[in-house]
């Protein structure tokens, strides 16, 4: 553990780390732009440039492992002056057409300009070197080669992190250039990231180009929901749109990486199919109520239920999607366990079949709820979903809630229309599905964007997501709707997500212990603390 | 000195054949270091003969292969670095063209001392022919039994693969070459690691130019004293200079390390041409600053060079008459730094081209006033700043230069033409 001193500080770090992560423990900016912490070193861009004792030059920052004793000043005369060359020399032939550029708000050449530069322009217009521009290099990547200043983070990620070396730097000099290889495409799971590496506008995103100015946009951290994975990410959204999901650094899931498929799954979480009133069948169909009327409906069909079962068997079921966050299903699961009494709670984990999986990020368990469910006893096979159909065709329940599940998706048409022709069957879901379509009463909930909640990863890590606005019309989020039906049964209200969490960690025992304190922002693994035939069934 | 060494095919004809050179003593420096010494005595020696890296920097040859681990695993590789594109410089493509032999004796015994089995000779891609008569060389030295499996029946065996540059200058910074090598852009790359732990396919590598890897044989025939009594002691040995330029005999001159620069262009190379007058001379290649007149009375080694802030580099010496434009010359100059940067550093990529550019616009009559100083400043920032030495390369004689003929540069900016034209060359005049 070397000790060293930035700017008059001392620091003591692990061995191996650089002066730029030293200096960012003491909260030191060194400002960089081919350094990049999950690729290799470069050391091309020169920005990097810090004064160390006994060294008679500057010393790239980023190259510069800590040393005991070693004494680095980041703000001399002589490092300012460096900054400031290297950002001349990169802005003289970058065009200036920030107004036009995406990346302005989030570019580190405007940043820095603005921190370390900040001269008058030296160099004329008119003698920029022109390369291409609107370079289109696959689905979701375009290429601005002017803009460009040969970092060469993305040629790094594609040769390290997919190893599919798609780009290549070309010729010399200043006439160097960013482009694909003969015959290739910038088309593999993972390409997008290649847009954020990029610390300029060279690099954007097809589906987030001219939509929206960065400083417009709030961020929230979030989950990526499109797969078991879990993979950490920010949520860029206004107004309750949302308009990017990016990646965020968790060195436990994904690093700083995300596929490109889960980069656009927002779209999938506010498409017109998005239900935003409770809905009640109707002779004519569905018609909008109230909560009160919709919930007061719910709570009649369950006691009705449960005042004519005869058999002493349960007439009430219900089946939790592994879509819902550990919060919904363990309300779900208390709600008809404790208030209505049944044992016949089933939790349903479907992916299509031969979904697309590779061994870096993208996991085919297209649910990022399996492991929660599996760890709160929803998916240990003692009540399967065909045996609550089997049991709703044979009428020996009358009532069943589906919460944050289709059932048509996963089981077919078929076996649907059988099993719910004869029970009052109760959604609540986000969307429009197959399943509402059997639906005699839907109730609206949020997205993962817009509810508090936390997940199991296939890994058994519970991480968090937060709240990025509320629920679209008059929807509420899974875990205040659940409340509200457990309140009217007679049960506990809650008034947070938190809440729910805190008690599902004092009843079940592989949570135990956890707070959403705890959790932080990178998550704590359940693994080691799971029933070892919990954990079987997850990698099985 | 007596006899050469180095350009040893002006003494005697066909000498690049095998039989010539084993007519004349070739291969018994090999045989002597692979059959009598061990590796380390072999390196012992080379670094008592204090002989000094000839690609320009002079680091001493024999410290630089005790740099290679004691114990490593993995192989060891030997590149000899000939691709000499130092404008100026033509003195390795000589040896490679007529002397070949003793270029191949030397790299057998560098990898005889290195413990090294495959050695690599990187030429520049221009020197076709320098690279046809290497293939011969090689295909002679397998034949006869000095390449190949257990040389001398000492059980030492040695690869030697040609491998052929594609026209970039920066292939003969030793890790561009190194990474050209292997397929890859040649982009310099960071140090440390040095090559000597971290080289050619990650294995422990020494990089030797063409010029010292042929002064091997000699210092294993004739002692390391005898190669220290040529020249100067800190920087001893045979050494080709290379004069271009302005002199009654351009060409190569063999001669000892440490030649008064006046000696060579005066007495050896006729002079300037048509009894003009000398304005400059840049004594090492175009990387290194330019001298005037009252400077060439300094002695042509590694260490006098440095007293008076010059570099001996190469030894390329570029001769320049009265009659030759300042601003005119820096422009050649830069423009091939500006052609060659590999654009990998911001401070090169960029601060060449722009050097270049307004050196264009001072050449072209539309040069501004402040144009002389930011010039200056920009070879400044870039100088020291980079991967490589590239920069500096450029920086250093930008920056001579602009600070002794800086007069000349003014008078560009002031009458929007070349003084030294009568008529003017700048375009606005032209028009």
């Amino acid at each position: 553990m070397p000790k060293l001193t930035i700017d008059g500080r001392e620091v003591t770090v692990e061995d191996g780390v650089n002066v730029i992560q030293a200096a960012e423990r003491l909260g030191i900016e060194v400002p960089h732009y081919c350094y990049h912490p999950g690729l290799s070193i470069s050391g091309n861009c020169r920005m990097c440039l810090v004064e160390i004792e006994k060294m008679p030059k500057l010393q790239i920052a980023c190259n510069t492992k800590v040393a005991e004793g070693m004494v680095v000043y980041t703000r001399t005369p002589k490092v300012k002056a460096a900054q400031e060359a290297v950002l001349e020399f990169l802005l003289i032939n970058h065009p200036i057409d920030c107004p036009i550029c995406d990346q302005a708000g989030e570019c580190k050449l405007q940043d820095y300009y603005m921190d370390y530069g900040a001269y008058k322009s030296r160099f004329p217009l008119e003698a920029k070197v022109r390369k291409r521009k609107v370079v289109d290099l696959g689905p979701h990547v375009v290429l601005d080669q002017e803009r460009c200043i040969l970092c060469a983070r993305c040629t790094r990620f594609l040769d390290e992190v997919t190893k599919t070396s798609e780009l290549g730097i070309f010729s010399r000099g200043d006439r160097c250039y960013i482009d694909l290889f003969p015959g290739k495409r910038l088309e593999n799971p993972y390409s997008a990231n290649v847009v954020d590496v990029c610390p300029v506008g060279a690099l954007t995103h097809k589906d987030f180009r001219f939509k929206a100015r960065v400083w417009y946009l709030e961020k929230t951290q979030s989950i990526c929901t499109r797969c078991a994975n879990g993979c950490n990410i920010d949520i860029y959204h206004r107004r309750g749109e949302m308009f990017r999901f990016r990646p965020r650094y968790n060195p436990h899931v994904n690093q700083y990486w995300m596929c490109d498929e889960g980069r656009l799954w927002y779209k999938a979480l506010q498409q017109e199919s998005r239900l935003t009133r409770p809905l009640l069948r109707g002779a004519q169909g569905f018609t909008a109520v109230t909560w009160d009327q919709a919930v007061n409906w719910v709570i009649e069909a369950i006691t009705q239920a449960q005042a004519t079962t005869t058999s002493g068997e349960s007439a009430v079921a219900g089946i939790v999607g592994a879509k819902a966050t550990n919060e919904e299903a363990y309300l779900c699961l208390r709600l008809l366990t404790s208030s209505c009494g049944t044992e016949l709670v089933a939790g349903l984990s479907w992916s299509p079949p031969q979904a697309f999986a590779d061994d870096f990020l993208i996991k085919a368990d297209k649910n990022p709820n399996t492991r929660g469910l599996q760890a709160l006893g929803l998916l240990n096979g003692k009540v399967a979903v065909t045996h609550i159909l089997d049991a709703a065709e044979k009428g020996t329940i009358q009532v069943l809630v589906v919460f944050a599940a289709d059932l048509v998706t996963a089981l077919g048409r078929e076996a649907v229309e059988k099993a719910l022709g004869n029970v009052k069957v109760i959604v609540l879901d986000t969307d429009y599905s197959g399943t509402t379509e059997y639906a005699d009463i839907v109730l609206p909930i949020g997205t993962v964007a817009e509810t508090d909640g936390t997940y199991t990863n296939y890994a058994g890590r519970v991480q968090r997501v937060r709240q990025a606005f509320p629920p679209p019309g008059e929807a509420k989020t899974g875990w205040e709707a659940l409340s509200l039906l457990h309140a009217k049964l007679g049960g506990a209200s809650y008034l947070s997500a938190a809440e729910v969490f805190a008690e599902l960690a004092q009843t079940v025992p592989v949570f135990a212990g956890l707070t959403y304190g705890k959790l932080g922002n990178h998550g704590v693994p359940l693994a080691s603390l799971l029933p070892e035939e919990v954990r079987g069934a997850a990698s099985a | 000195m007596a006899e050469r060494v180095l350009l040893r095919h002006l003494d005697v004809p066909d000498i690049h054949k095998l039989d010539v050179y084993l007519a004349h003593g070739g291969y018994a420096a090999a045989r002597k270091a692979l059959t009598t010494l061990t590796p380390e005595q072999v390196t012992e020696q080379v670094k008592a003969s204090n002989l000094r890296g000839r690609g320009g920097a002079g680091f001493v040859a024999g410290m630089k292969w005790g740099f290679l681990p004691k114990d490593s695993p993995k192989p060891v590789y030997l590149c000899c670095n000939a691709d000499e594109s130092e404008p100026g410089t033509f003195k390795d493509r000589a040896i490679i063209e007529w002397n070949t032999h003793i270029l191949l004796e030397g790299i057998l015994i560098t990898a005889y001392a290195i413990k090294c089995h495959t050695a690599y000779i990187y030429i520049r891609g221009e020197f076709a022919f320098g690279a046809r008569r290497l293939h011969e060389a090689i295909a002679e030295a397998y034949k006869a039994g000095f390449l190949g499996k257990n040389i001398f029946g000492t059980g030492f065996d040695l690869d030697v693969y040609v491998h052929r540059g594609a026209g970039a200058y920066i292939c003969g910074e030793e890790t561009g070459l190194i990474e050209s090598l292997e397929g890859k852009r040649a982009y310099p790359r960071i140090k440390p690691p040095f090559p000597a732990t971290y080289g050619l396919f990650g294995c422990p590598t020494i990089v030797n130019n063409v010029e010292t890897l042929a002064c091997v044989p000699s210092i294993i025939a004739n002692g390391p004293e005898w190669f220290k009594s040529i020249g100067p002691e800190g920087s001893p040995g045979p050494k080709i200079y290379c004069v271009s330029g302005h002199v009654e005999k351009p060409g190569l001159y063999e001669l000892p390390m440490g030649m008064p620069l006046r000696t060579v262009i005066y007495d050896y190379a006729g002079g300037i041409r048509g009894g003009k007058k000398l304005k400059a001379v840049m004594p090492g290649g175009s990387s290194f600053p330019v001298l005037t007149p009252d400077e060439i009375d300094v002695h042509m080694d590694f260490d006098s060079m440095r007293k008076i802030n010059a570099f001996l580099g190469t030894a390329g010496i570029i001769v320049m008459d009265e009659d030759t434009c300042m601003v005119r010359a820096l422009e050649i100059i830069d423009r091939f730094y500006h052609h060659e940067s590999c654009g990998q550093c911001s401070p090169c990529r960029e601060g060449t081209g722009w050097l270049h550019k307004l050196l264009l616009r001072l050449e072209e009559g539309n040069g501004r006033p402040e144009d002389i100083d930011l010039m200056d400043r920009i070879a400044g920032n870039m100088m020291g700043n980079t991967v490589c030495v590239l920069a500096d390369a450029a920086a250093m004689p930008t920056q001579s230069f602009l600070s002794k003929f800086r007069d000349e540069f003014v008078a560009h900016v002031t009458l929007g033409r070349c003084p030294l034209k009568k008529n003017g060359t700048g375009h606005r005049q032209a028009a």
